[in-house]
């Protein structure tokens, strides 16, 4: 890092430094609009070109009470001039806007760190009210960091003190001081955030004067004080050429529905009863009735998935979005599904559980229901995509593999990659995958009158998809076991052993593409297996190994039902095999039971992701013990 | 417009090749039959007709019936056919469910199909016990029902089907009888012309575990003072020589059964089913005791509400219309919305 002197009209030196990345954590009290001051950084830099990641943690309450440490909502991004896997395991700079986001956020911080607290807020009242004895301001106990006490609110209400506005809006405009004051240290282009602001308020001009003087004062404040002397660059990342936008794993995955009905030519079909966090989802396809997309808030789980499975018979594409919960009560639909190979999606945004758990942290532990979770032999395709953009690809996968091979599938996102961001590289709408199915339209018997619902695909295993409007393929379907071929009701023991067998290799046999795995030296003696989401920290983390000279080879699975064919091989190439995730070991069982390999499993269920700090020092025990 | 072309086709057309499996004597025989024989009426190609059932002795029915068919899983029936009705509005979808499947397991899925007003034939079969699962009391059960699992009497008071729907606002609501193929048939016909749910209590006897559940409102010696068959714009009495009437009683709530004789003509209630207020059908949902005696059957109400096929379609239509741009061109533009920027 070259510093270098810039001499500012205001007569005030500042330094300009250049970083490779940084991470800032915007905390707030959940009123604070922290949330969107993190996302308005995000865009700005964005704009820059800079690689991104972000991770928003919200509280499940609507309105905690006010300046308390259940209340706090913060917003982190990272961004660097390289391409970078996470949000990043601790933040270089805090902003806290009260006493208890300072209090609930310490702990992650790094000696050394900056920390931009409005000093406002930090009265007695509450102090107390998060436990604090004294100002930790006044005291010693911050002289690891690097303190930046402002004024946040009373210079935010200054600011506007020529302006027709309530002192009440004034003091809420503080968030964008503070957005306006990070843009200067970070040297962001604002014009972006100058035009949502203009949006957002586009009904009331007062506010939007209001917000934009604010935001102005906050960089001013940066430019002319001497609290702050350095300000920081960071350099566009290098990344391959396209238009590119930042994305939401739930937004991607919802455009990736989208773009299978427009890829398949099908109307797409949205039962889904609301749940954190998978509601976004129900939110954004609600938006696109012009490209035939219908969504119905049904009553409840088993009428979502119901209405999708009927949909689907139906001739539609079929989609119920859920959390886990959700899940468990669609379980007795889904295994009808199973029964009538029918096409239908299930999409899984996967939070902390049992129960209503912690609804607004993450986790991976659906994989055993979504794999096993059903009564009776009914296999199912499993699909987890690996970070924000690649929601979108994973969507179109899964709906590629109901369609064509007419099964539920189960597509598993989690709240970590359906909340976090990153850029995403637009496709090219041709490029992507050909879903067109083709609906039965006559008979197949050998007679050349019979219709035979349960006849197969030599190649896909795939019975026809006959939907009502068909003249001459009127047929019955059900739950109860039909024979082969005719659908007729059977209770013919061999005929059942074969429907159960023939079901499950409709799944095994699916084609999936080969486990890649990324060993760059070459000599690696432990893999690191990871599947949905785990994909960025461990990915983090092996890099790290690997700048310090250690050798590692990282393998990601995104299918998980069926495996990719050539895992067994992957497994068997290594001395170790290591399986991180974000519940007590549900991969590495199926793993262990499927492979017998003796994998280490290695787990947390914190509700937050794995830092790649703590998976670089997990791996480097395993490594020196090979 | 051009007049319908005659489909022509006959009972015999609607009869499935699968053997029928319920036991000898069975109410659902006759419903069977009757529906055969009224189908051809439709005029509708057997292909566009759609029998989505839950589980149940009265679910087998989609089996026999040589239409598309689907036999789903208990009590899920309207959730399945909503998501078909919604998504293809060209089909006629018919539900046939029983006591259990539609008022216990399905409750949910029955009131909110009725409240949305999904374009479905309701055809709930109440022989007033679980048949298929071999004689339990059912939620139409009478209080203190000896069951094999309620062995010294059930506990819980039951559902009125009828009364149910109608709480729900249920656009179109009626009430017929398993042994009466002529009267079954007339309420098929005009729940089949009804836009938006129609909901249909048969009473079916389960000649099994409930025999002779409804023997009151059979027996030809004594049906006549039990039944009360309504008629729409006609003075509703019933009885030998129209003995009974109902009557609004002045500062009452609902409805009362008078004699006639004692009543002033003026008095009679004329049975119009049209009454936007669901409280007046609701009121007639309530006439019949525990004997069953004032048992009204007809159709109690058929109302105008737009159907949820028919409001979620026009939401589509109005969005598209006016687009000329293709699905895909739509779709990258889509996916190029909001902040973007380029890396050459
Ligand atoms: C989830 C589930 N629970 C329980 C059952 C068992 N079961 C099948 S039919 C039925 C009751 C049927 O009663 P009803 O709906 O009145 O139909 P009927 O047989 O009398 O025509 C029950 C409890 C089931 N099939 N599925
Ligand atoms: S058990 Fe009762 S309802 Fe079921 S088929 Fe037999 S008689 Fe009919
Ligand atoms: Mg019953």
């Amino acid at each position: 890092m070259r510093p270098r002197r810039a001499k500012r009209g205001a007569g005030v030196t500042k330094q300009i430094r250049q970083l490779d990345r940084v991470v800032i954590r915007f905390a707030g009290d959940s009123g604070d609009g922290m949330q969107l001051t993190g996302d308005r950084f995000t865009s700005e830099t964005a704009q820059l070109g800079n690689d991104i990641s972000t991770l928003p943690n919200f509280p499940a309450e609507i309105r905690a009470p006010a300046g308390t440490l259940p209340g706090v909502s913060s917003f982190q991004v990272h961004f660097a001039d390289y391409d970078i896997l996470t949000p990043g395991d601790a933040p270089n700079v805090l902003v806290a806007m009260n006493p208890a986001a300072l209090k609930a956020n310490l702990a992650d911080l790094p000696r050394g760190a900056d920390i931009i607290v409005n000093t406002d807020e930090f009265t007695r009242r509450n102090l107390a009210k998060v436990g604090y004895q004294a100002n930790p301001l006044d005291d010693d106990s911050l002289a690891g960091y690097v303190v930046h006490p402002v004024a946040l609110t009373s210079m935010t209400v200054g600011a506007l003190a020529e302006l027709e506005v309530s002192k009440k809006d004034a003091e809420r405009a503080k968030n964008m001081f503070a957005l306006g004051l990070l843009s200067w240290m970070y040297s962001r282009p604002y014009e972006s955030t100058l035009r949502f602001l203009e949006r957002k308020f586009a009904k009331r001009p007062e506010l939007v004067a209001a917000n934009k003087a604010a935001f102005k004062a906050g960089w001013n404040f940066g430019e002319t004080t001497e609290d702050f002397a350095v300000r920081y660059e960071v350099k566009p990342a290098r990344m391959p050429s396209g238009t590119y936008r930042n994305i939401t794993g739930n937004a991607a995955l919802s455009l990736g529905l989208v773009a299978a009905g427009v890829r398949s030519g099908l109307p797409v079909f949205l039962g889904a009863y609301p749940i954190t966090p998978a509601s976004d989802i129900l939110h954004e396809l609600s938006k696109h009735k012009r490209l035939g997309v219908l969504t119905m808030q049904a009553e409840d789980e088993i009428a979502a998935v119901g209405a999708a499975l009927g949909a689907s018979y139906g001739g539609a594409l079929g989609i119920t979005t859920t959390s886990g919960p959700g899940v468990a009560l669609k379980s007795e639909t889904i295994s009808l599904a199973v029964a009538l190979e029918l096409p239908l999606l299930i999409v899984d945004v996967q939070r902390a559980g049992p129960s209503t758990g912690m609804p607004t942290k993450t986790e991976q532990a659906d994989l055993n229901m979504a794999l096993f979770g059903r009564h009776g032999e009914a296999p199912v395709a499993v699909i987890a995509p690996r970070s924000p953009a690649d929601c979108f690809h994973a969507a179109l996968e899964a709906a590629r593999i109901a369609l064509t091979y007419r099964t539920p599938v189960l597509l598993l996102s989690d709240n970590y990659v359906a909340n976090g961001s990153e850029p995403w590289l637009l496709p090219d709408v041709e490029s992507l995958p050909d879903l067109r199915v083709e609906f039965a339209s006559a008979p197949n018997g050998e007679d050349g009158t019979t219709f035979l619902p349960y006849l197969r695909d030599p190649e896909t295993l795939a019975r026809p998809w006959a939907i009502p409007g068909t003249p001459g393929l009127e047929h019955r379907i059900g739950g109860l076991e039909k024979a082969d071929k005719t659908g007729d009701i059977s209770y013919d023991p061999a005929n059942h052993d074969f429907m159960v067998r023939t079901r499950a290799a409709r799944i095994e046999t699916i084609p999936v593409p080969d486990i890649e795995v990324e060993d760059p030296d070459g000599d690696a003696r432990v893999l690191v297996l990871g599947w949905g989401s785990t994909y960025g920290p461990i990915g983090a983390a092996c890099r790290g190994l690997r700048q310090r000279g250690l050798s590692v080879a990282q393998a990601h699975l995104r299918h998980l039902a069926p495996m990719p064919a050539n895992l067994g091989q992957v497994l068997a190439a290594y001395d170790r095999v290591v399986i991180p995730e974000m519940n007590l070991g549900q991969l590495a069982q199926v793993i262990r039971g499927r492979f017998l390999v003796d994998a280490i499993s290695y787990n947390q269920v914190r509700g937050l992701p794995f830092t790649a700090v703590e998976l670089e020092t997990m791996l480097e025990e395993v490594l020196k013990n090979v | 417009m051009s007049e319908p072309v005659a489909l022509k086709l006959t009972a015999k057309d609607f009869k499935s090749d699968q053997e029928v499996r319920w036991c000898p004597g069975c109410g659902d025989y006759a419903i069977l039959a009757a529906v055969q024989q009224f189908m051809p009426e439709l005029n509708i190609p057997r292909e566009r007709i759609v029998f989505v059932s839950g589980i149940g002795c009265s679910s087998r029915f989609p089996y026999y019936m040589n239409t598309y068919g689907m036999h789903s899983i208990h009590g899920r029936a309207p959730a399945i056919a909503t998501g078909l009705s919604a998504t293809r509005p060209d089909l006629s979808v018919w539900v046939v469910t029983g006591d259990g499947d539609a008022l216990s397991i399905g409750g949910n899925h029955l009131i909110h199909a009725l409240r949305r007003n999904v374009n479905l034939k309701i055809l709930l079969f109440n022989n007033r016990i679980y048949g298929l699962t071999k004689g339990q009391y059912s939620p139409t059960s009478e209080v203190g029902k000896i069951t094999k699992s309620t062995p010294v009497g059930s506990a819980d008071a039951p559902f009125n089907p009828l009364s149910l729907a109608l709480g729900a606002e249920a656009t179109f609501v009626g009430r017929t009888i398993d042994s009466d193929r002529k009267h079954l048939q007339s309420v098929l016909r005009a729940a089949a012309e009804h836009q938006g749910s129609a909901f249909v209590e048969i009473y079916q006897n389960c000649n099994i575990f409930n025999d002779g559940a409804f023997d009151q409102l059979k027996d030809p010696g004594i049906r006549d003072d039990h039944l009360i068959r309504l008629e729409h714009g006609q003075p509703i009495t019933f009885g030998a020589d129209g003995r009974f009437c109902v009557v609004h009683p002045p500062g009452g709530f609902g409805l009362e059964v008078r004699d006639t004789a004692a009543t002033p003509a003026g008095d009679i209630v004329v049975h119009d089913a049209t009454v936007t207020d669901p409280a007046y059908a609701f009121a007639l949902s309530r006439l019949p005791g525990l004997d069953l005696r004032n048992t009204p059957i007809g159709v109690f109400r058929a109302v105008d509400r737009p159907s949820y096929d028919s409001v979620v379609q026009e939401q589509l239509a109005a969005a598209r219309s006016g687009v000329t741009e293709t699905p895909e061109q739509q779709l990258a533009s889509l996916l190029n919305s909001g902040d973007t920027w380029t890396i050459d």
